[in-house]
């Protein structure tokens, strides 16, 4: 019996009613869509399956309606290039004029960095590679300011890597998938980026509104900003690299500080996307934690490190990789090497400092090493350059910062101080 | 003969959900002119406003809550979010449904523009809520002049429709 026949075939459901219910329905979804997303954090599996999928789909549709408007500037650029070659020569003749000036002094001032850098053995940032694209899809609106590239996971770029057109950061990569990434807007409303006033290095958060000029908060200090002030990426937090240009500063109606980007001197249709990974992901984190062995201080008189034999360098504590190989194999022979031997250059640049070896009679050899941990234990690294009577470079020792945790023992210094003698 | 026939929902439905589609698509292509962006308007208003005015259905909320999720994806913002907006907009067009009927074109374009601004305010309270800064009221003054003056396509597909099957008249 179907249900037309039954008692319920003659039910009428308002039609109003069933929309109700249908409209309930709907917004519950809504509602629960919109309060589990998370699409501007950095994990990558925030942004989901669906907009990445969906991304891949729309950003070579964007690509092919946005041809014709390229084709068309493209055109009216060239015919306008023809017209006005003569004071486009002129003009930019004027401009390499007064670029050479330039040159001359960025030559100069980069000899003079490189110098700097080598005085005080500076570690700049590494370059950063990067990666083309060209924006597809634009969405301008309050909610949301994000645009669509045509390079994604397949290139390399990864869920926080800044975007930059030719004039200026533009915004952050906030999704990947293959062949598009979806670009967060500086002026989103979700956007926070850390930056820094170029004249006084004072800090902001650049923080979007969805407006063309978004806005500098937690500004510090007194008068730490004015109107026209150049604004950088301060790189602070490691999301961005620093000195990225973003734009300049300008007084907004509503009496607060906001920022024309420089990115907006232009229309942005291609741009870079800096496969920049936060610094301190590169870096061995145990390798920093080690402490480097300074170099000796040219001139100045060597401590005397103490004496001991072979199987000091065994004795609890001390382990076995830290005294290098070289050293390893030489520390058979007895107390009685441990002549004063001219210490090399150290490969730093440091003037050769005599080095004295303590007074083998002093020191009881193999059999007192036993005794005391805390006198043995110094000792460890030393035996190659105090036994074997040959010059060690200071360059030759296994540098704690290359070695790893197995090199941590070859750090004796300040264990070695009790044994130290006055300099001559 | 042809008043006499039922109207398919493909036709009040299917054909105005693509078009909207297609104009977000659209309007979304990063084209300056005269160094001017385009305007972002709510293509989809319209459509909301006109089909809880047409008839009351169950397809419409899930259209709705469809063209919604489209223009969360393709906008790149929040998810559910104008899915959400364009749900209370239909929601209260169709509460108001039966004090609008054979109201004068300039009355329902008011109340257009109060339901769009209904949808656009709750919007603003909730990103608002959730990232913690006010969007820019100035950009939403814009996006809500660039969608109210999009009345007259809600208007000519309630024309079109509203008395387009003899069941509901």
């Amino acid at each position: 019996m179907s249900l037309r026949d039954s008692q319920f075939g003659e039910l009428k459901v308002p039609l109003t009613w069933t929309a109700a219910v249908a409209l309930v329905v709907a917004a519950i979804v809504a509602i629960a869509l919109v309060v589990s997303d998370r699409r501007e954090t950095f994990r990558a599996e925030a942004y989901g399956a669906t907009r990445s999928m969906s991304d891949g789909v729309l950003a070579p549709v964007g690509d092919v309606l946005s041809a014709p408007g390229r084709w068309t500037g493209a055109g009216v650029q060239s015919i306008g290039g023809y017209f006005f070659a003569v004071s486009e020569n002129r003009r930019l003749k004027a401009e390499l004029k007064e670029m050479r000036q330039w040159r001359d002094v960025a030559t100069a001032l980069k000899d003079e960095n490189e110098r700097y850098r080598t005085l005080l053995g500076l570690k700049t940032d590494p370059p950063i590679p990067m990666v083309a694209a060209r924006i597809v899809t634009d969405s301008r609106g309050p909610f949301a300011n994000t645009r669509l590239a045509n390079a994604g996971r397949e290139k390399g770029v990864k869920v926080g890597h800044p975007v930059m057109s030719e004039n200026g950061l533009v915004g952050r990569v906030i999704g990947i998938s293959n062949g598009a990434s979806r670009v967060l807007m500086l002026t989103d409303v979700a956007s926070r980026t850390p930056v820094m006033i170029d004249r006084t290095n004072a800090r902001a958060i650049l923080t979007g509104d969805g407006g063309p000029n978004p806005r500098l908060e937690y500004l510090r200090g007194q008068d730490p900003v004015k109107e026209g002030d150049r604004v950088l990426t301060s790189g602070d937090g490691g999301v961005m690299p620093r000195g990225l240009p973003v734009g300049v500063v300008v007084k907004g109606l509503d009496n607060k500080w906001r920022v024309v980007l420089a990115a907006d001197r232009a229309a942005i249709d291609f741009v870079r996307i800096l496969l920049f990974d936060d610094f301190t992901t590169i870096v061995n984190r145990a390798e920093l934690d080690q402490m480097p062995v300074p170099p000796p201080t040219p001139g100045a008189p060597t401590i005397i490190a103490p004496t001991v034999v072979g199987p000091t360098a065994a004795q609890p504590g001390t382990a076995p990789g830290a005294v290098p190989p070289a050293a390893a194999g030489s520390a058979a022979p007895a107390a009685g090497a441990a002549t004063p031997a001219p210490r090399p250059p150290a490969a730093a640049g440091a003037q050769p400092a005599p080095r004295t070896a303590a007074p083998a009679p002093t020191r009881p050899a193999a059999g007192a090493a036993s005794g005391s941990a805390a006198t043995a234990r110094p000792a460890a690294p030393r035996p190659a350059a105090t036994t074997s009577g040959a010059p060690r470079p200071a360059a030759s020792r296994p540098p704690a910062a290359s070695t790893g945790a197995a090199a941590r023992p070859a750090t004796p210094r300040p264990a070695a101080a009790p044994a130290e003698e006055p300099p001559h | 003969m042809s008043a006499a026939r039922s109207l398919e929902p493909w036709r009040w439905l299917g054909i105005p959900l693509l078009q909207v589609l297609g104009a977000t698509v659209l309007f979304g292509v990063p084209l300056r002119v005269f160094g001017l962006q385009l305007p972002e308007p709510l293509f989809a208003m319209p459509v909301v406003f006109a089909w809880a005015v047409i008839r009351p259905s169950v397809l419409a909320p899930m259209s709705v809550l469809l063209i919604g999720l489209f223009c969360d994806i393709f906008w790149g913002g929040r998810m559910g979010l104008w899915a959400m907006c364009f749900l209370l907009a239909y929601g209260m067009v169709l509460g108001g449904r039966n004090m609008m009927a054979g109201q004068s074109r300039v009355m329902l374009w008011a109340w257009y523009a109060i339901v769009t601004g209904a949808a656009m305010a709750a919007g603003y309270l909730f990103v608002m809520m959730h990232a913690k800064a006010a969007p820019s009221l100035v950009s939403v003054a814009w996006q809500f002049l660039a969608t109210i003056i999009l009345y007259p396509f809600a208007h000519r597909l309630i024309d079109m429709y509203e008395d387009a099957d003899v069941r509901f008249r």
